[in-house]
């Protein structure tokens, strides 16, 4: 009963939060509105007792994913007035495809619902269970490789957005270490043999 | 009592109403950007749900290079719509059309 009504209550404001992120003409509400639905689909992850997931969804995206949003919408001050100016002419496909998409899902979802319902829910893990535990477990051992992999993706990501968007503005005084590094002395300092002059 | 169809249904209009979102909004490429975060967030619910009703943690792993993916394909798209905004002051999707030949 409980499990229900959290449930629902926060089925029902993730949907709205879906429905304000594509409705609200500007965008930092849109980008608000997202971390609401992020935020409340941690809950439902924990309902879920994937709480690890709950977690970082938190951390990441809302902490870090959604603040780099945020910084872009405010840095590039887009114009929020324009209008959906291809609404009226892209609406026919989009409605389509959408009903297309509900049609699939919804005959997935619910008329073989029947043939679904073996999946029972397991009883609920105890309470000294560790999902955090069992998630390393499983990361370390079995998924190495890929896990080695998405930090490889990670260190691509940040290579590749930092060197996207640095510019070099003409006329700014920069260390180049490359040419520091590669000076010898013989092309700074001159040594002169002379001889010893004699105080009088 | 809550089934797993409960869970997949609010998956499934999770993603339906990102699908409507890039059809409705077809001028900014941060809002595209957004509900495709929406569509990713719907899969892994998906993932969750089905790696609780099946007991199996490997939908849990999965979520979570999900997650690390997307991070990396945001960050990655948000740099280039900064430097498309430098080039062309605007991020309009109609505006982006000098590769139509």
């Amino acid at each position: 009963m409980t499990e229900a009504i959290i449930f629902y209550v926060f089925g029902s404001v993730l949907v709205l939060a879906a429905i304000g992120v594509i409705t609200s003409r500007n965008p930092v509400h849109s980008a608000m509105s997202l971390v609401l639905a992020f935020v409340t689909s941690a809950f439902l992850w924990m309902l879920l007792e994937a709480e690890f997931l709950a977690i970082v969804l938190v951390l990441v995206y809302v902490g870090a994913v959604m603040v780099l949003f945020l910084f872009v919408v405010m840095m590039l001050d887009v114009k929020t007035e324009q209008g959906r100016g291809g609404f009226t002419r892209y609406a026919p496909l989009g409605i389509g495809l959408v009903m297309l998409i509900v049609a699939m899902l919804g005959y997935v979802v619910w008329a073989r619902t029947q043939e679904m319902n073996f999946l029972q829910a397991p009883p609920p893990a105890s309470a000294d269970f560790s999902n955090t535990e069992m998630l390393g477990s499983q990361l370390y051992t079995v998924y190495m490789y890929p896990f080695e992999l998405a930090a490889v993706i990670l260190l691509v990501a940040i290579v590749a957005a930092i060197t996207l968007t640095m510019r070099r503005r003409p006329g700014l005084k920069v260390q180049n270490v490359a040419r520091q590094v590669a000076v010898r002395a013989r092309d700074r300092v001159r040594i002169v043999n002379m001889k010893s002059e004699k105080d009088k | 009592m809550i089934t797993v169809s409960h869970y997949l249904t609010l998956s499934s209009l999770l993603f339906i109403l990102s699908v409507a979102g890039i059809f409705l909004n077809r001028r900014n490429v941060i809002l595209l950007l957004m509900c495709i975060e929406l569509m990713l967030l719907a899969v892994n619910f998906n993932f969750i749900t089905l790696a609780r009703y099946l007991g199996d943690s490997a939908g849990q792993v999965f979520v979570f290079f999900i997650l690390t993916v997307a991070a990396a394909e945001s960050a990655i798209g948000l740099a280039i719509l900064v430097v498309l905004f430098r080039s062309r002051r605007s991020v309009d999707v109609e505006d982006l059309d000098s590769m139509k030949g």
